[in-house]
C-alpha cells in the first residue's frame, strides 16, 4: 500500500501543479479581471462609420479601460452602423454623454472614447447615445485636404 | 501499360489499406470509450498511469520549456528594439506560447516521451500474450489495460502544456528582464494587456486537450495493433511519434484557423 | 446416466480464410478429472485447439461444447461467464510485468469477484504456497527465473479454482528440473482441484509420465491417439517417430523442395 500512497502523492502534486499554472496564466499572465465576467450595462451607439472597430475593442473614458464593445451590426433604415458596448457597473456615466472612435496611437487598434456630458440621470442598459463621432478614414482626410488645396489653387487663379 | 496498371493496383491496395485501418482505429477508440467506466470508478488504475504518462514527463517538459521562452526572450527582443517597442517582449513570449509553442512543442515532447512509452508497453503485453491472458481470465482488455492510459493521457496533456507556458513564460522573463533589462512593469502589463483569458488561455487549453486526445489515441491504438513480435511493438512505435507528430501540426493549422479568424 | 464430459468436438474445422484450413475434422473430448494431452510438431494447430476451446475463436464448422456449452452460438456475456471457470497458463507465463507476484496472482479475484482484500491474502497465500512460492510473494516478475515464473502463473490459472485446465507449452524453454516440477505440479493441482486439463506439448517424455490420455496432431488432424502405454508400444509410424525422436520417418525432414541436384547446377 505504501507504493500507492508515493504515487498517489506524485500524481497530485502534478495536478496541483498544473492547476497553479492555470491559476497563473489567468490572473499574472492574462487580463482575466477586466470585463469578462462583471456586472455590467449595455448601451448603444450609432455611427456613420465605425472604421476599423471590432468587437472586444475597449471602451475608454480618460485613458482608462471602462467596457468593451459586444456587438457591431448595420442599421437598414438609418444606413448607420450599431455599436453595442457594455460599461462596468461601478462605472456611471451622465445620459448625455458622447462617443467618439479614437486610434490609439498612429497605427494602433481603434478603441471607443466616452466622454461624460453634464445631466443628472445616468446612463441605464438600453439607452442610445445622443451624441457620437465616427472614426477618422485617412483616405477621406486626405482626399478633402487635396480638394481644399485644389480650391483654393483654383480661387488664387481667378483673382 | 502493364506497369501502369500496376501502378494503381499498388496504390489501391494502399489507400484501402489505410482506410481499413482508419475505420478499425475509429471503431477502437469507440470500444476504448464505451469501456471507460472502470477507469474512473476505479480511479487508481487511472491514477497510475497519469503518473507516468504526466509526473514522468515533467522535467522534460520543464527543461524544454524554459528553454523555448529563453530564445523567444531572445529573438523577440531582437526584432521588437528594431520597432523600438523591446517592451512588448512579454506579450509576444506569453502570446506565441500560449497560442502555439506551449500546446504544439508540449505534444510533440509528450507524443515521443509518453506516447512511445504508451505503445511499446501495450505492445509488449501483447507480444507477452498478458493481453491474451487477461481476456481468458474474463477481463477486458481494452477496459483493463487500454481505456486507463487513454484517460491518463488526456488529463495529463493540458497540465503539461499549462506547465510548459508558465515555465517559457518565465524563461522569457529571465532574459527580457533579468538579463537585458527591461523595465519588468512594463513587461508583466504589456503582456496582461495583450493576452486574453478567454481567446488565448482558453485556447490554448482547448489545443492542448484535443492534442492530448490525438497522441493518446494514436499510442494506445498502435500498441494493441502492433503485431506481436519485437520487430512489430518498434515498428508501432516509431509510427506512433510520426503520425502524432503529423497530427498534432494538422490539427493545430485547423483548430488555429477555427479560433482566431480575424475579430 | 453417463457424465457429460467437459470438452468434446465432433468434426471439428477451423481456418482464418475458406481456402486454407488450419484444423480439420478435429474430433476430441476430455472426461472430467482427466489429464488430456494433445502432442504434434511446431505450428500443427494445437494452440489453436486451445484458442477455439477459449471462444477466442470460432469453429468454422463442426460442433465445440464446452461445459455443455455451444462455442459455435455462444454470447459474449455467456462466455465471460465461461471463461470464469477455466484457467489457462500461457506458453512464457504472460505474467502481468507491471504488477509483483502477489498482485499477478490477486489479479482474477480482484477483478472477478467482490471478496474482502484480507480473503483476497490469504487466498493468494495459498495459492502460491501450493506451488511453493509463498516466499516469493513481493518480487517483481523480471526477478524470477523461468520456471518460477511458470509456478507463479499456474498459481494465477488456478486463482479462481477453475474446472477445466489449460496449458499451452508449460514446458518448454524449463531445465529438467524445472520441468520436472511444473510436471507434478500439474497433476497434482489436477487432482486436487477435481478440474480436467488439456495440456498442448510437444515434451513427450514428461508428458506421457503425468498425462492419461494422449491426441497426436500432424497438419491439422488428429492422426492417432491413445493412452500412455499404448503410444509408447504404439507401431503407427508417425507415433513411433515422435515418440522417439527420430529426425526422419513418415514425417519428412526436408521441407518440399525441387531436386537437389537440380537447384545447385543451376539453370
Amino acid at each position: 500500500m505504501n507504493r500507492n500512497r508515493l504515487l498517489d502523492l506524485w500524481v497530485g502534486f502534478f495536478v496541483a501543479l498544473g492547476i497553479a499554472a492555470l491559476f497563473v496564466l489567468a490572473l499574472k499572465v492574462a487580463n482575466a479581471s477586466s470585463f469578462s465576467a462583471g456586472a455590467s450595462y449595455s448601451v448603444i451607439g450609432k455611427f456613420d462609420n465605425i472604421g476599423g472597430l471590432k468587437v472586444r475593442a475597449p471602451v475608454k473614458s480618460a485613458g482608462v479601460v471602462v467596457g468593451r464593445v459586444t456587438d457591431i451590426s448595420f442599421d437598414n433604415e438609418s444606413f448607420e452602423a450599431v455599436v453595442v458596448f457594455a460599461v462596468a457597473d461601478r462605472y456611471r456615466f451622465p445620459r448625455d454623454s458622447s462617443a467618439k472612435i479614437l486610434t490609439s496611437g498612429l497605427l494602433g487598434e481603434q478603441y471607443i472614447g466616452l466622454s461624460a456630458g453634464g445631466d443628472t440621470v445616468n446612463l441605464k442598459t438600453g439607452d442610445t447615445l445622443k451624441i457620437t463621432q465616427s472614426a477618422v478614414i485617412l483616405e477621406n482626410l486626405i482626399g478633402q485636404f487635396l480638394y481644399n488645396r485644389a480650391a483654393e489653387g483654383g480661387a488664387g487663379d481667378k483673382k | 501499360m502493364q506497369f501502369i496498371l500496376a501502378l494503381f493496383g499498388a496504390l489501391g491496395a494502399r489507400v484501402n489499406g489505410a482506410i481499413t485501418r482508419l475505420g478499425f482505429a475509429s471503431r477502437f477508440i469507440l470500444a476504448v470509450l464505451r469501456l471507460s467506466g472502470p477507469s474512473f470508478v476505479r480511479f487508481t488504475l487511472t491514477i497510475r498511469e497519469i503518473y507516468f504518462a504526466g509526473v514522468m514527463s515533467l522535467v522534460i517538459i520543464s527543461v524544454s520549456g524554459l528553454f523555448v521562452g529563453m530564445v523567444l526572450g531572445l529573438q523577440g527582443y531582437d526584432i521588437l528594439v528594431r520597432y523600438a517597442s523591446a517592451d512588448a517582449v512579454g506579450s509576444m513570449v506569453a502570446l506565441s506560447l500560449l497560442r502555439e509553442l506551449g500546446p504544439v512543442v508540449a505534444a510533440l515532447l509528450f507524443a515521443s516521451r509518453a506516447g512511445s512509452a504508451i505503445t511499446a508497453e501495450i505492445g509488449l503485453m501483447k507480444t507477452t500474450e498478458q493481453l491474451a491472458a487477461m481476456e481468458m481470465m474474463a477481463v477486458d482488455p481494452i477496459a483493463r489495460v487500454v481505456a486507463p492510459r487513454f484517460w491518463g493521457g488526456v488529463i495529463s496533456m493540458p497540465i503539461l502544456a499549462a506547465i510548459f507556458s508558465i515555465v517559457g513564460i518565465f524563461g522569457g522573463y529571465l532574459i527580457a528582464v533579468i538579463l537585458i533589462g527591461v523595465d519588468e512593469g512594463a513587461f508583466w502589463s504589456q503582456m496582461q494587456a495583450a493576452v486574453d483569458l478567454g481567446s488565448d488561455v482558453g485556447n490554448g487549453f482547448i489545443k492542448s486537450f484535443v492534442f492530448g486526445i490525438a497522441v493518446t489515441w494514436i499510442a494506445v491504438f498502435e500498441g494493441y495493433d502492433a503485431p506481436p513480435t519485437a520487430e512489430g511493438v518498434s515498428g508501432a512505435t516509431t509510427r506512433t511519434v510520426v503520425w502524432s507528430a503529423l497530427a498534432i501540426l494538422g490539427l493545430d493549422f485547423i483548430l488555429t484557423a477555427l479560433m482566431f479568424r480575424g475579430a | 446416466m453417463a457424465e457429460e464430459p467437459v470438452v468434446s468436438l465432433q468434426n471439428v474445422s477451423f481456418g482464418y480464410d475458406r481456402t486454407r484450413l488450419v484444423l480439420s475434422d478435429i474430433s476430441l473430448v476430455v472426461p472430467r478429472g482427466k489429464l488430456v494431452a494433445l502432442m504434434g510438431g511446431s505450428g500443427c494447430g494445437k494452440t489453436t485447439i486451445l484458442r477455439l476451446l477459449g471462444g477466442v475463436m470460432r469453429p468454422t464448422s463442426g460442433s465445440a461444447r464446452v461445459f455443455g456449452c455451444d462455442m459455435t452460438t455462444i454470447r459474449v456475456a455467456e462466455l465471460y461467464g465461461l471463461r470464469r471457470r477455466m484457467g489457462m497458463l500461457f506458453q512464457f507465463g504472460a505474467l502481468f510485468t507491471d504488477l509483483s507476484v502477489f498482485d499477478n496472482v490477486a489479479f482474477p479475484m480482484r477483478e472477478r469477484t467482490d471478496l474482502p482484500e484480507s480473503i483476497i491474502r490469504d487466498l493468494v497465500l495459498m495459492k502460491l504456497h501450493a506451488v511453493g512460492l509463498r516466499g516469493a510473494h513481493g518480487l517483481m516478475p523480471h526477478q524470477l527465473s523461468g520456471g518460477m515464473a511458470r509456478r507463479v502463473a499456474l498459481a494465477r490459472g488456478i486463482a479462481l479454482d477453475p474446472q477445466l485446465m489449460m496449458y499451452d507449452e508449460p514446458f518448454t524453454g524449463l531445465d529438467p528440473i524445472s520441468l520436472a516440477i511444473i510436471g507434478q505440479l500439474i497433476r497434482r493441482l489436477n487432482d486436487a482441484l477435481g478440474a480436467s486439463s488439456i495440456i498442448v506439448t510437444h515434451d513427450v517424455e514428461e508428458s506421457l509420465r503425468i498425462v492419461d490420455y494422449v491426441y497426436f496432431v500432424a497438419e491439422g488432424r488428429i492422426i492417432a491417439e491413445g493412452t500412455p502405454d499404448a503410444v509408447r508400444k504404439s507401431a503407427a509410424p508417425f507415433v513411433r517417430q515422435f515418440v522417439h525422436g527420430e529426425a526422419d520417418g513418415s514425417l519428412p525432414f526436408h521441407y518440399p523442395a525441387p531436386p537437389y541436384r537440380e537447384q545447385l547446377m543451376g539453370r
